[in-house]
């Protein structure tokens, strides 16, 4: 294995550990925390102010070095538009998010803590990723010529 | 109090740091984000992520790798899900759809972009997070059980 896998497995391990440490394993808990009206959990909130710390820290030496420690460039998204697109997908996810109480990494740690559901989930997530990209290749294969090379190259 | 009795301000604080450590470490040595939709539409050939195959299937790996040792030091990891097979699978292709056509989930937009206070991560988490609360109220209004 390359040390930038290597690498990235450490960090999906540290990640999957700090879902089930948290609490945001259990979708329960999450959905609780979008229930306002009923026993609301602040426990997510939390999470995030935990996850935005050293994340603040890591942007601030991000920008001081010129490339990362392991991988050759920084290979980071640079769209800033705000767009239909953007905040469509975020509710359409957020009603997902909302039915069950899983986001994706959440859905993924649980395949090790309760595989059945936590299948059905997932294989309903990636057949809803197949989907979109199927959409996008319809899409793109009716548009012109040039319009479909312009969606390709993004 | 009593409405917060079953939060856990300190286990969530700790695993949150967790979560932000392994992003800040994807971020510093990978040179990349941590977006957990990205890395596993980019796994199963149905994303536009342009991560190496091999750093996105060990990420993904490790996920449940993580949460497996937790389990085992812990004795146990709670997991309550919806008891409704449909109500799971309703979920898993919205978040799946949503996901890519917003570009980022949670860890992507939520935990990466704010912290880069990233407008356009800003704004879809304050929309999916609203978008959760609707539905969750709705699905309470009209007695469908989560």
């Amino acid at each position: 294995m390359n040390r930038q896998a290597l690498i990235a497995l450490a960090a999906g391990i540290l990640f999957g550990a700090g879902l089930a440490v948290s609490g945001m394993a259990d979708p329960t808990r999450v959905r609780a925390f979008l229930d306002v009206a009923g026993k609301w959990d602040p426990t997510l909130a939390f999470v995030m102010v935990g996850a935005i710390i050293p994340m603040t820290i890591a942007w601030r030496i991000k920008a001081k070095i010129a490339k990362p420690l392991v991988a050759p460039r920084f290979d980071l998204p640079g769209t800033t538009r705000l767009d239909a697109k953007l905040l469509g997908g975020a509710v359409i996810f957020g009603i997902g998010w909302g039915v069950v109480g899983l986001c994706p990494g959440p859905a993924i740690a649980d395949l090790a803590i309760h595989p059945r559901p936590a299948l059905l989930f997932v294989s309903a997530m990636l057949a809803g990723m197949a989907a979109y990209r199927g959409c996008r290749l319809v899409t793109a294969y009716l548009a012109a010529p040039a319009a479909a090379a312009e969606t390709n190259s993004q | 109090m009593s409405v917060f009795a079953h939060a856990m301000p300190l286990a969530g604080l700790a695993g949150g740091l967790m979560i932000g450590l392994s992003a800040a470490l994807m971020l510093l040595a990978d040179g990349r984000i941590a977006g957990v939709s990205g890395l596993a539409a980019r796994v199963v050939g149905v994303g536009l992520s342009s991560a190496p195959y091999s750093v996105a299937a060990a990420f993904i790996l490790g996920l449940p790798l993580g949460s497996m040792l937790v389990a085992a030091l812990q004795g146990h990891v709670v997991a309550c899900f919806p008891g409704s097979a449909p109500l799971i699978m309703i979920g898993g292709l919205a978040v799946g759809f949503g996901t890519q056509l917003g570009a980022g989930c949670t860890s992507g937009h939520g935990v990466c972009g704010m912290s880069r206070l990233s407008v356009r991560s800003i704004a879809a988490t304050l929309t999916f997070m609203g978008a959760g609360v609707a539905t969750v109220a709705a699905m309470r209004c009209f007695g469908v059980a989560g």
